[in-house]
């Protein structure tokens, strides 16, 4: 198989030396590793079909794969199958103004999305941590979220057509430019989401947004994490929607801090970074209108951006959140689970009683605004019996965001990491449901074997 | 952590695609081998020196790995383990690492001799007979690469002990480097001026030898060592304010001495101090509030469009990419203008450019291309090799009037109009 691949894609396009395969052993996941027989680079749509039927022909499962930056071990390879590496399709096809639409094949990495759009004065909202070096096509696959979902959603939100590799190599378009389309199932809603293991996303239409004329950034600080918590709800309450509203603990802020050095509060408990957009005249009310919420729930210090790279500075520095968190431990296992925002509190409270319970280090990050919380375990993955405690950690974590109706993953995807608890969160005929649907679209089971169930 | 953050802004894997030839890949690969999973193979020897070492995936990383450190352990088994070994790479070796840089008045003569060959029209006789085609490729690809001698050499132009020229504030030693001195020998001339009009008293050590950064980045760290001993031996730390370097890629190594010699239990204090003193020149001028220049031309005269290009071991090997701009930003009659990519790689990157022309080049070009877009006449940067190498980049792509210059002859020129309408 591997020569007919090599003649297919030709040699430099087929590794299959160790130190060649290696790297592409892990993605962005702690922990978890496998090394694939080989790693290919088609490219275009017609030779991804083409290996897509060569390794069904060997019963090869396929792993794709795009710059490795997953956090649910969904482009981890498998024993005995190959790596399907999409960063050759790398080309944005079209910028569509008249439709506000873009396309681009599936390598394109989505900072250069965002860059294409803006320099028309248009907007690619979802802006994933990794989104310097996340694929496209991956951001479609896990269903990205970012910093903004607030506001504007999350990747799904703006994917208005994708084409997709079949498991038997066909390719099909799901999708079109027209706002309004219901022409069939939508099936283009399965595929996003789906973690590698129902097709290959090989293109896709993004739809795009007119960019915010205006931004104003606030950071406040505050001496409790309760009032931070409180203060995200009161903002909510007076139904304002901040396009960013972030929080990072104090651990969290100190390493951003050490990273970064955009003069973050060290000795805070907790940081909030707000920020609106829109108009000018609505975004500066609703800046003045936050601040005194703010200050009213009790926060220590608050204080505005005073320009757009400032702004962009501690956006960027929030980004770095998880990955500086490495700087105090080996290990960093980072969690997604989601509440409904009005049980933030409780939820951060219990991640808090399970470190002490369990005598771990966990330090929180994360979107406020959406519920979406980053709790992360700093630990060694050397240390057996520290690994051990890990695991009832997750687990109570897990229990209790289900017990409060929310998710495990709010945008990580399931991938081997959370697979075991997925069950639990679907129920029987739900989890039977996605079983089936898996079944019908990879009959022999090669699509990203082992990943979400 | 293996997060990617580092990928796009790693060079080499810019150009290939290729994880292997990024930093998250090659400390994988480090690590696979250290787990036994991989034996340190030929294959893993040259990927380790298929890195540029610009360090910066180390500006990029929030983790704070050290990615240098790492580097330099995996480069140093390589050379001891003797994988990439060819008589030829064996010879050029001893040439450079264990002769030439080694011996301060070896490498004098050399550049003494090729100013010689220069001057008489040797060089240019040769060129114009070919002579050069009868030379092995790889050197006569390099040859036209070749650097003008410029002597009288740094122990000329700066005697051993100068006085500020204004109230002494500070004592500070000056570091020539070796390479620089032969080349760009002015750059100490004027980091001295600068100095003592900053109240500086200017310690300048005689024959000073290699600081063994190029052992260090080559994997040879018995001689950088041996190198480091002769530095200390030459400069008690104790005894001045400041240690002063103005080689990006000098003064990264030059920080390390600490950890160097922490197991040499005659220079590990000395070693520690010297780390706590030394100083990048823009680091020490900014420090102490440098005297900013005053104008000598009307204001609304024509200002020079001057470019920087960060040099790697300056800007991600010691953090320092403020320093230099303000000086810049303090001249006179100049506007600072940035171009693209600034802090990437020129592809000089030690003896890179011997050890890997295509990559180099691809580098130089890229480099030359975005300098060329901000049509700077001036180019300012902080180090001999990305000096040689823009400067031999802009004569390729035909823009030899370009002048390259690092930003402290800049400011000591500046000091010097100063009053002279």
């Amino acid at each position: 198989m591997i020569d007919a691949l090599k003649r297919l894609l030709d040699d430099k396009n087929v590794l299959t030396a160790a130190e060649d395969i290696i790297p592409y052993g892990f993605d962005g996941t702690a922990t978890l590793k496998q090394r694939p027989l080989a790693v290919v680079f088609p490219a275009n749509t017609a030779e991804v079909a083409a290996v897509i039927k060569l390794t069904r022909e060997h019963k090869t499962p396929v792993v794709t794969r795009g710059n490795g930056t997953g956090l649910s071990g969904g482009s981890v390879p498998v024993a005995g199958g190959i790596v399907l590496c999409l960063t050759r399709l790398d080309r944005v096809l079209e910028l569509d103004q008249a439709n506000l639409t873009l396309t681009a094949e599936a390598g394109v990495v989505t900072q250069r999305i965002y860059e294409a759009a803006d320099a028309v004065g248009l907007f690619y909202p979802p802006d994933p941590g990794s989104m310097k070096i996340s694929t496209i096509g991956g951001n479609v696959a896990e269903n990205s979220g970012g910093l903004r979902g607030l506001k504007y959603g999350v990747t799904r939100d703006y994917v208005m057509g994708i084409e997709v590799v079949l498991a038997d190599g066909s390719i099909c378009w799901l999708g079109s430019k027209c706002v309004k389309d219901v022409a069939g199932y939508n099936l283009r809603d399965l595929f996003i989401g789906s973690e590698g293991t129902l097709g290959i996303i090989t293109k896709v239409l993004l739809k795009l947004l007119p960019k915010p004329a205006a931004r104003q950034t606030l950071l406040a600080t505050f001496a409790a994490m309760d009032t931070a918590a409180e203060t995200v709800s009161a903002i909510i309450a007076a139904k304002i929607i901040p396009c960013t509203l972030e929080f990072l603990d104090r651990r969290t802020l100190q390493c951003v801090e050490d990273f970064a050095k955009v003069g973050l509060p060290r000795d805070a408990e907790a940081v909030l970074l707000i920020e609106t957009d829109g108009h000018p005249a609505p975004v500066a009310e609703e800046a003045s209108k936050i601040e005194e919420i703010a200050r009213a729930q009790g926060a220590t210090t608050i204080v505005r951006a005073a320009n757009a790279e400032e702004a962009t500075r501690l956006a960027t520095a929030r980004r770095s959140a998880f990955s500086a968190l490495a700087r105090l431990r080996p290990t960093t296992i980072l969690e997604d689970i989601t509440v409904p925002r009005s049980k933030l509190g409780d939820m951060i409270r219990f991640v808090n009683e399970v470190a002490t319970k369990h005598n771990l280090q966990i330090a929180t990050f994360g979107h406020f605004g959406d519920g979406n919380l980053h709790p992360t375990i700093l630990t060694n993955e050397r240390d057996e019996a520290e690994m051990h405690r890990v695991e009832h950690a997750l687990k109570e974590i897990f229990d209790h965001a289900l017990s409060l109706g929310g998710t495990i993953t709010g945008e990580h995807g399931v991938g081997l990491a959370k697979k075991a608890f997925l069950k639990q969160q679907l129920g029987d005929s739900s989890y039977l449901l996605l079983q089936q649907i898996k079944r019908t679209l990879d009959p022999e089971n090669l699509l990203n074997p082992g990943k979400v169930f | 952590m293996h997060c990617g953050m580092c990928l796009p802004t790693c060079p080499t894997f810019t150009e290939t695609g290729r994880e292997r030839n990024s930093p998250r890949g090659r400390i994988a690969l480090m690590r696979a081998v250290a787990d036994g999973e991989l034996p340190f193979s030929r294959d893993f020897a040259e990927e380790m020196s298929y890195c540029l070492g610009c360090l910066a995936c180390t500006t990029a990383c929030p983790a704070g790995v050290d990615y240098a450190h790492l580097l330099e352990i995996a480069r140093s088994e390589a050379e001891q383990r003797g994988l990439l070994k060819t008589p030829a790479r064996s010879f050029v070796r001893w040439l450079t690492l264990r002769f030439m840089f080694v011996h301060p008045r070896v490498m004098r003569a050399v550049g003494c001799l090729l100013w010689l060959y220069q001057v008489v029209g040797l060089q240019s006789l040769v060129r114009r007979l070919k002579l050069t085609a009868v030379l092995p490729r790889r050197i006569r690809e390099l040859e036209p690469a070749t650097p003008q001698i410029h002597p009288p050499f740094s122990d000329t132009l700066v005697a051993k002990n100068e006085p500020a020229r204004c109230a002494k504030s500070y004592r500070v030693a000056l570091l020539t480097g070796c390479v620089a001195d032969l080349i760009l020998a002015g750059v100490n001339r004027a980091t001295a001026d600068v100095l003592e009009e900053n109240g500086c008293e200017v310690f300048t050590p005689r024959n000073q030898h290699c600081c063994g950064s190029i052992h260090e980045h080559n994997g040879d760290l018995d001689t950088a060592r041996r190198m480091a001993r002769l530095q200390i031996d030459m400069i008690d730390p104790f005894s001045v304010d400041a240690i002063i370097s103005n080689a990006g890629g000098c003064g990264s190594h030059l920080k390390h001495y600490d950890r160097l010699l922490a197991d040499d239990p005659t220079y590990a204090e000395r070693a520690t101090e010297w780390t706590r003193k030394t100083r990048d020149i823009s680091e020490w001028l900014v420090e102490i509030g440098f005297r900013a220049p005053k104008p000598n031309l009307p204001l609304a005269s024509t200002r020079t469009i001057v470019t920087y290009h960060e040099s790697c071991h300056l800007a991600h090997g010691q953090k320092i990419s403020a320093a230099p701009r303000a000086i810049l930003r303090s001249l006179p009659g100049y506007e600072l203008l940035e171009c693209a990519e600034a802090t990437w790689c020129c592809g000089s990157a030690g003896i890179y450019n011997i050890t890997q022309p295509t990559t180099a080049a691809w580098l130089q070009q890229r480099k030359v291309g975005h300098l060329l877009a901000t049509r700077a006449e001036v180019v300012a940067t902080a180090n001999p090799g990305c000096h040689l190498q823009i400067l031999n980049g802009l004569r390729s792509a035909d823009a030899p009037r370009i002048r390259v210059v690092h930003p402290i002859v800049l400011l000591a020129e500046a000091y010097q109009r100063e009053g002279k309408r």
